[in-house]
């Protein structure tokens, strides 16, 4: 019950984190039965339909419900402890931002039991995400479920926006802010400007295929190409939404384990600010084959190769801490120091795909699925796991266990080099993505093999991960305060895990990697900024929770509204759209009900502050 | 100086080796890294230009950071704090404007690549025009220039520009002929799409559908037969000829109700499924089951096209033709024999 009705946003951290990884393992599970399927040439492990549920499944649940949860748990855990704040600027909405996130991320998931998963692929291109080529319900699980968990998306973006716009200790100018903080703000604009695309985009599939419209239908006068269009001006920006995240996690951990400063600090911000800009700018490279011609081509040709420049800024910014420093090597570090290479193979890869005339070749094959794969495993779930290992005392007040952290490294970077290495030249000797087998003889078996291989080791990998978890859990706390010694920034300044008012006195923030300063320069903690006194704290309260129940069942009931069930009422309460408007009332209710009464919160007393 | 030259000496039998990986991947009919045609080339090119920038962008990356996480590494008991660098002005222009030399090396010669290729040919008097359409899960090719239609393999006379035009009659697919050229999508009429590239070589080069376009997407593959010009030219009165049709009367009668219906030989049918002109002379039944009759890569066309006929939906799933024995009502016998029936209608 405490779970349900918190709005401590290190409790919503710890929800986001145990629901992520939970879709993250769906997700995970479906990755190993498509690799299982492509293991050799006319396999008939999953038919064909199935195939496709899976891929596009895979896709969707990773990138929606498996990494971005995790980050938003990353976020949550740190970003109001980095710039000295007791909680999010909005706790309520904080709440609200998951709970939608999780039951949107249900929603979808429930499709695998509803008579047929999405099959579109995560990218939906009409017309085969319209009813006449998918049939099922699948692609309306995919629109409204999203549609739903974006929500979330949404509301935590601006969350995050008004936290580190207002709430920032005293003295901490932007410019002496963390690089994950600078990171959580730029991705939340991100959000803030993308999100609002695949909102409007949803919308109008949805209403193509439950009310009849025509938005994407050719024979209705609509049009396909500008599906892709919506879609990939908020998918591009989707992109950096996930990276930028995993950019600000290495640029903590490594400082720290290098025991230097992050090399050329304000250069890493405006890179960041670069690509952010940047990202929404190069949509249309993934279409170059859909027949723009020539001057767009090679307008988002160059303008892509460009976020070249940004990002190699950061890659030899990183390099450059390192270099010089006292470097330590325990997990979190690993992850960073892979991430660096394995990072870089993805960015360069992604140049060479922004040469449109050579991307006539790579797209749409295995050459492009190594390249994202590169980015986003080999960066962004590299970054989640340094990240993880490295925040995981401050989160939970216990150690993870450094041996086993040293094999999920080295078994699932192993596994996976070994994975999606290979892909490239899959994707070069002719095979195309997204095909549920392939003919023998095409020289794709052994490489098909070697990937499926690899595949298991970074399933292996992820299992020692969660041993990890299982096994530290069972032991007592053992963290300190400042457990890597070498803290640079002010959640390190605080007990593991932290007290639920964060910080007993506001921080006085007297320069970049601000508790670093204060060690170096011999003082035990953090100078106050303000006497001890009251801390004013929010209610917790079930409404985030039953607002979110209630948009569950309006999406569930609006999805089988021209639906014909066994029985008479059954089919009553849906086609009158009783049952959508039973959800939107319990929704509506419960923001009537925030309303109309004022809820003031509560205070801890400087008595009890003491007594602990 | 010394050296920098002997490690650069030391690195150049791994690009050695990697170049000859790259020359050696995959089939000559199949793999980008081995163009048969110009267009295929270009992109090649551009390909191997930005392999190579990306490769010395990689080496130095690995080297930098292979050096300091050996050099750098924390002894035991080593515990002093290193100085604390800001960061260098100088430094970080370097890893500005090298980059951007860099792209600039790359994006040049990509903006002409993507005008040349832009060129499609279409205004063309010479080149041989062709319509595409793609279908869930085959593909029909129109000549229009000799009111012509046929369907999975693309006959095309070597060493002439093909002028395409590409559209769809159902889902989004995407065109490619990977030893050719680079792909191009086909979307619904209205937004039609032109490109064109030419097989300078006589050859059978294999096609694929690169969009996903529902279950049996893997499956929807075609050939492009390059022939000589005079053969080509056989091939297109043949084409014109009137229909041959079943010796046996009943067969030929069942043949024209129910195959007929959909799909067409010569000046009979309608067009609606794959046109069956000449189909015992294909590459392939289908698409996927080659026609080999060494049984190398495949079977005998008569033995492929009763495989295909008695299972349609185990062959190719999800696809849109009716099947002969349930939804049809043809008996096996007659199934059999209308196989043996197309296997014979060859062209050549």
């Amino acid at each position: 019950m405490d779970w349900i009705t918190t709005v401590d946003h290190k409790k919503i951290a710890i929800l986001y984190l145990w629901a992520g990884g939970l879709f993250f393992g769906i997700g995970g599970i479906e990755a190993l039965l498509i690799r299982w399927q492509l293991i050799k040439p006319m396999n008939d492990f999953v038919d064909a339909q199935t195939f496709n549920e899976l891929i596009t499944m895979h896709g969707t649940t990773m990138i929606f419900l498996g990494v971005m949860p995790i980050i938003f748990a990353l976020m949550n855990a740190v970003i109001p402890l980095q710039i000295g704040a007791r909680d999010v600027a909005f706790p309520f909405l904080n709440a609200l931002g998951f709970w939608t996130f999780l039951f949107g991320g249900l929603l979808l998931n429930l499709s695998w039991m509803m008579g047929g998963a999405p099959d579109a692929g995560w990218t939906s291109y009409t017309p085969l995400s319209g009813t006449a080529y998918s049939g099922t319900h699948g692609v309306d699980f995919y629109t409204i479920g999203l549609q739903i968990a974006g929500l979330g998306t949404l509301i935590g973006g601006i969350n995050f926006l008004a936290t580190i716009i207002t709430m920032r200790a005293p003295g901490m100018s932007f410019m002496r802010m963390p690089m994950f903080a600078w990171t959580t703000f730029i991705t939340s604009a991100i959000i803030l400007f993308a999100f609002p695309a695949i909102t409007v985009g949803l919308v109008l599939l949805t209403f193509d295929r439950i009310l009849g419209a025509n938005f994407f239908v050719p024979g209705g006068g609509g049009s396909p190409v500008l599906w892709q269009h919506i879609f990939w001006i908020f998918g591009h920006p989707e992109v950096y939404i996930l990276i930028l995240p995993a950019f600000g996690i290495i640029s903590e951990v490594i400082p720290t384990f290098a025991r230097k400063r992050l090399f050329g600090y304000s250069s890493m911000v405006f890179a960041t600010i670069l690509i952010a800009f940047l990202g929404f700018m190069v949509w249309a490279h993934h279409m170059f084959t859909t027949g723009l011609g020539p001057v767009a081509n090679a307008l988002f040709a160059v303008s892509t190769m460009l976020i070249a420049v940004p990002t190699g800024i950061k890659i030899f910014n990183w390099l450059f801490t390192l270099w010089g420093g006292s470097v330590r090597f325990a997990t979190p570090n690993l992850f960073a120091s892979g991430f660096i290479p394995t990072f870089t193979m993805g960015g360069v890869t992604g140049v060479m795909l922004a040469s449109a005339p050579a991307d006539f070749q790579f797209h749409d094959t295995y050459f492009v699925v190594a390249h994202f794969h590169y980015v986003i495993v080999g960066g962004l779930v590299m970054g989640l796991f340094a990240g993880l290992h490295y925040w995981w005392p401050k989160m939970f007040g216990r150690m993870l266990s450094e041996t086993l952290g040293k094999w999920t490294f080295w078994t699932f970077i192993t596994g996976f080099h070994l994975t999606f290495f290979v892909q490239h030249f899959l994707g070069l000797m002719g095979m195309q993505r997204r095909v549920f087998t392939y003919l023998p003889n095409q020289h794709f078996d052994t490489l098909n093999l070697v990937s499926t291989i690899g595949a298991g080791l970074m399933g292996i990998g992820t299992l020692v991960f969660l041993t990890n978890i299982i096994v530290t859990s069972k032991k007592p706390p053992d963290a300190g305060d400042d457990p890597w010694e070498d803290g640079r920034t002010l959640e390190w300044s605080i007990p593991s895990p932290p007290p639920e008012y964060n910080f007993k006195q506001t921080p006085l923030v007297r320069g970049l990697d601000a508790f670093w300063k204060e060690k170096t320069a011999g003082n035990k903690g953090m100078a106050p900024a303000e006497p001890i006194g009251s801390i004013h704290m929010p209610s917790a309260t079930p409404l985030p929770f039953i607002m979110s129940v209630g948009i569950f069942i309006a999406g569930l009931g609006f999805m089988f509204s021209r639906d014909h069930f066994g029985s008479a009422l059954v089919s009553f309460l849906f086609n009158n759209y009783i049952v959508t408007g039973l959800g939107l009332l319990i929704t509506f209710g419960a923001m009537l009900m925030r309303s109309l009464y004022d809820d003031h919160g509560w205070h801890i007393e400087p008595g009890e502050l003491e007594g602990r | 100086m010394m050296r920098t030259w002997q490690s650069a000496r030391r690195l150049l039998p791994l690009i050695a080796v990697f170049g000859m990986v790259l020359a050696g991947c995959g089939r000559e009919d199949l793999s980008v890294l081995r163009p048969q045609g110009p267009a295929a080339e270009s992109s090649l090119g551009l390909m191997k230009l930005a392999i190579s920038i990306m490769i010395v962008v990689l080496l130095i990356v690995f080297s930098i950071a292979a050096y300091v996480m050996i050099r750098f590494r924390r002894k035991p008991g080593q515990n002093e704090t290193p100085e604390q660098v800001e960061g260098s002005f100088k430094l970080e222009v370097l890893w500005t404007v090298i980059p951007l030399i860099l792209v600039i090396v790359l994006a040049v010669p990509t903006v002409r690549t993507v005008f040349a290729l832009g060129d499609n040919h279409s205004g063309d008097k010479n080149a041989i025009k062709v319509k595409v359409t793609g279908h869930q899960y085959w593909w029909e090719f129109e000549y229009p220039d000799y009111g012509i239609k046929t369907a999975q393999d693309l006959i095309i006379p070597a060493g002439k520009d093909i002028a395409f035009e590409l559209t769809t009659n159902d889902v989004l697919h995407s065109f490619w002929v990977p030893s050719l050229s680079g792909k191009i999508d086909t979307n619904p009429t209205g937004a039609t799409n032109r490109f064109s590239f030419s097989a300078p070589k006589e050859g059978v080069y294999r096609g694929k559908c690169a969009e996903l376009c529902g279950p049996s997407h893997g499956f929807m593959e075609f050939k492009v037969k390059a022939v000589s010009n005079d053969e080509f030219n056989q091939w297109i009165e043949a084409q014109k000829a009137p229909a041959v049709l079943p010796e046996d009367p009943a067969l030929a009668k069942t043949f024209k109700e129910q195959c007929l219906k959909c799909h067409a030989v010569g000046d009979q049918g309608l067009s609606v499924g794959p046109n069956l002109t000449g189909i015992g002379s294909r590459q392939s039944v289908a698409g996927i089951l080659l026609n080999d009759d060494t049984r190398q890569d495949g079977a005998p066309v008569e033995e492929n096209l009763k495989t295909w006929l008695h299972d349609t939906q185990g062959v190719k799933p999800g696809n849109r033709m009716p099947d002969p024995s349930k939804d049809m009502g043809l008996t096996g016998d007659e199934i059999d024999r209308i196989a043996e029936y197309l296997a014979g209608y060859k062209l050549n």
